[in-house]
C-alpha cells in the first residue's frame, strides 16, 4: 500500500493555464510518469501527456520536474522526500499544446535544415567500410533519443525566443559533430555550416545540455567544443588560414574527398559556400542508368526485400527448409 | 515514406503558438545557487590574492635555496632581487609593472579563455545562466558571436603560450634543488614547487584546445595511430579539466604563500637534505 503525496501539475493550453494541486497515491518503485498515469486514471481523465516506451528510450515524456528538465519515466519517486511536493510542468522553451504536451516542431525544422549524411561519390550503400576507432566518436552521438531536454534547457533559446531562428541547439551540434567526425562523410563544409547556419557561436559552453542528457552524452566536451575548435581551424586561426593559402591545402583536400550534392531537405545547406575546388557531381548512376536503391527513396520504411514482394507466412510448399511438425 | 509529424500552418510561417504561462521564474527546489556562489567566492578570493601579491613587489624569492614564486617567474624588472632573474631585466621598476610582465598576461588569457573557466564565470559572474533552467540575467544574448567574446576562439594561442611558461616554471623548480652552500639540497619547498609544476602540466595538457590539436581534429584515427594514442591520453586528462583548474589555483596560491612566508622570515624551510 502506498502513501498519499502532494503533486502540482501545470494545466492549460496556449490561451493560459496554471499550476493545480493534487494528492496522489505513490507506491514503491514508481516513477513520475506512473503518477501522471494514476492522475489520468483517477482524478483528471483529461490530463494530456506524451509518452511511449516507459524505459527512457523513446524520448517522449520530457517534462520539467521541480523545475529541472527530466524524463518522466526515468525520475524515480524514491529520489524525493516523502513529504516533498513534486511540481510537474511542460517544457518551457517550446509552445504548449495542452497540459504537459508541447509542440517540439522547432527541433524537426532544425533537423531538416541539417544536410544529411553524404557518402563519397561512387561508394554505394553496402560498400561502406570503416574502422571502429574511426567511427567511435560519432557513435556516442547516435545514442541520442531526441527527448529535446538539451534543446529545452539551453538558455540561448529558453530565455531568448528571438534566437530560435539563428540557433539550432545542442542536439543539432552533436549531429553536425557526428557527421563531421564520420569517416565516410564527404562534405567538408560542416564546420562552416555549424558556424554560419547553426549558430554555434551562440553557445557559451555553460554545459546545461550535458547536465540534463538522459543518455549521458558528453555533448559539450565531445561535440560542441571539438566543433568550436574545428571552426577555429577554418575561420579564426590566422596561422592555419595563412598555411592553407600558402600551401593551397584547399585543393589538396578536395582531391581526396569528393563533394556531395546533399543540401538537406529544405536546401538550407545551400547557403554555405562549398570550399571544394571540384564541381559538384550528380548521384552515382549504374550502367543501366538507374541509381542504387536506398530506403530513403522507397515508399515504405525499411530496405526492399531481396525476394520481391511476398506475404508472410509463406505457403508451406514454397519454403526451402523443413518445418518441424507441430506437437498437437 | 514516413513523414514527420509537423502540422501544416505551424512553425515560422504559420501562426505562432505561445509558451506555457508559468509565472515562477524557476521552479527548482534544490540549492542551485550554491555552485555558482562557491565559484564566485573561490575565483574572487583567488583573483584578489593574486592581484595583491603581484603588486606587492617583495617576498617572492628565497635566495638561499633559489625558490622563486610562479607569480614572479621569470623576473624581468630592474628591481628583481639578485639571482632571481634568469632572462635579464629589460623592464623598468614602476609599481604598475609586475615582475613577470611577459608571462602573467598570457596566463590570465589562458585561464580566461579556458573552456572550463568560461562555464564557471559565465554562470557565477555573468549569470548567463546562473544555473540550468534558471533564467538568464540579461535581456539580450548574442553568445560568443561578436566582439569581444569572439576572441574566446583564440584559446589555442594562449595554450601555446602556457606551454612555454610551463617550461619556464619547470626550470624554476629544477634549479631550486639547491642547498645554502650551493650544493644539492632538498626541502619541503622543493616538494611544493615540483607538485605545483606537475599539476600545472596536467592542467595545461588537459586543455580542450590541446585535445583538438593533438588528435581531435583528425577524421581518421586509424591512419594516425600515434596521434590517436596521444589524443586518448589527453582525453583522459581532459575529463578532469575542471578539477585540475581548481587544483592548480590551489597549488599556485600555496606555492606563492610558502615562498612569501620563507622570504619574509615567518618560518623557515623544512630541509631534508642540505
Amino acid at each position: 500500500m502506498g502513501t498519499k503525496r502532494h503533486f502540482r501539475v501545470w494545466r492549460g493550453d496556449e490561451s493560459g493555464g496554471d499550476i493545480q494541486d493534487y494528492d496522489v497515491e505513490v507506491n514503491e518503485g514508481e516513477v513520475v510518469l506512473d503518477i501522471i498515469h494514476r492522475l489520468q486514471a483517477t482524478q483528471t481523465p483529461d490530463l494530456a501527456c506524451r509518452w511511449n516506451c516507459k524505459a527512457g528510450k523513446c524520448g517522449s515524456c520530457s517534462v520539467e520536474i521541480n523545475g529541472k528538465p527530466r524524463l518522466g519515466c526515468m525520475t524515480r519517486m524514491s529520489t524525493f522526500e516523502e513529504d516533498e511536493t513534486v511540481t510537474i510542468t511542460p517544457l518551457r522553451t517550446f509552445p504548449v499544446i495542452r497540459d504537459l504536451v508541447t509542440d517540439v516542431s522547432f527541433n524537426y525544422e532544425k533537423a531538416r535544415e541539417t544536410p544529411a549524411f553524404a557518402p563519397p561519390a561512387g561508394v554505394a550503400p553496402g560498400q561502406y567500410r570503416m574502422q571502429q576507432i574511426d567511427v567511435e566518436r560519432s557513435q556516442e552521438f547516435r545514442k541520442c533519443i531526441e527527448c529535446f531536454l538539451c534543446q529545452n534547457t539551453c538558455h540561448v533559446v529558453r530565455d531568448h525566443e528571438e534566437n530560435k531562428e539563428a540557433f539550432s541547439g545542442p542536439r543539432y551540434f552533436i549531429r553536425a559533430a557526428e557527421l563531421d567526425m564520420h569517416p565516410l562523410d564527404a562534405r567538408d563544409d560542416r564546420k562552416q555550416y555549424a558556424q554560419a547556419s547553426q549558430g554555434l557561436g551562440y553557445c557559451n559552453i555553460t554545459k546545461c545540455c550535458t547536465e540534463v542528457c538522459p543518455e549521458h552524452i558528453k555533448i559539450t566536451d565531445n561535440a560542441i567544443i571539438p566543433m568550436k575548435e574545428r571552426v577555429v581551424d577554418r575561420r579564426y586561426d590566422p596561422l592555419v588560414w595563412l598555411g592553407r593559402k600558402i600551401f593551397r591545402r584547399d585543393e589538396l583536400e578536395s582531391e581526396s574527398m569528393a563533394p556531395s550534392v546533399s543540401t538537406g531537405v529544405t536546401g538550407a545547406g545551400d547557403a554555405t559556400p562549398f570550399s571544394s575546388a571540384r564541381l559538384a557531381e550528380p548521384p552515382p548512376v549504374r550502367d543501366d542508368g538507374k541509381m542504387d536503391v536506398t530506403e530513403v527513396t522507397l515508399p515504405v520504411q525499411g530496405g526492399p526485400s531481396p525476394f520481391g514482394d511476398q506475404e508472410f507466412p509463406l505457403p508451406l510448399d514454397q519454403i526451402s527448409y523443413h518445418k518441424p511438425e507441430s506437437r498437437d | 515514406m514516413t513523414t514527420t509529424a509537423t502540422r501544416p500552418g505551424v512553425g515560422p510561417s504559420g501562426p505562432q503558438r505561445s509558451r506555457a504561462a508559468i509565472t515562477a521564474k524557476t521552479l527548482r527546489t534544490d540549492r542551485w545557487w550554491l555552485a555558482p556562489l562557491i565559484t564566485f567566492i573561490g575565483l574572487g578570493a583567488w583573483v584578489t590574492y593574486a592581484t595583491v601579491r603581484v603588486f606587492m613587489h617583495k617576498w617572492y624569492f628565497v635566495e638561499e635555496f633559489h625558490y622563486l614564486t610562479p607569480f614572479y617567474s621569470p623576473c624581468l624588472t630592474d628591481r628583481c632581487v639578485e639571482g632571481s632573474s634568469l632572462f635579464g631585466t629589460p623592464l623598468p621598476s614602476f609599481w604598475l609593472i609586475p615582475e613577470a610582465s611577459f608571462t602573467l598576461p598570457f596566463l590570465l588569457l589562458f585561464r580566461l579563455t579556458c573552456y572550463y573557466y568560461r562555464k564557471a564565470y559565465y554562470r557565477a559572474f555573468w549569470l548567463s545562466p546562473p544555473a540550468c533552467a534558471v533564467p538568464d540575467g540579461h535581456e539580450k544574448y548574442s553568445g560568443e558571436t561578436r566582439f569581444p567574446l569572439i576572441f574566446q576562439n583564440a584559446h589555442r594561442y594562449a595554450f601555446y603560450a602556457a606551454m612555454i611558461i610551463s617550461l619556464i616554471n619547470t626550470w624554476d623548480a629544477i634549479i631550486a634543488f639547491r642547498s645554502g652552500d650551493g650544493g644539492f639540497g632538498f626541502g619541503l619547498g622543493n616538494v611544493i614547487l615540483v607538485g605545483n609544476v606537475v599539476m600545472l602540466w596536467a592542467y595545461t595538457l588537459s586543455c580542450h584546445s590541446c585535445r583538438h590539436i593533438t588528435g581531435g581534429r583528425l577524421k581518421h584515427f586509424s591512419k594516425h595511430p600515434v596521434r590517436y594514442r596521444v589524443w586518448t591520453f589527453v582525453s583522459k586528462l581532459n575529463v578532469r579539466h575542471m578539477q585540475l583548474a581548481w587544483i592548480t589555483l590551489g597549488t599556485l596560491a600555496l606555492t606563492d604563500f610558502y615562498v612569501m612566508a620563507l622570504s619574509a622570515g615567518w618560518f623557515s624551510d623544512l630541509r631534508f637534505i642540505g
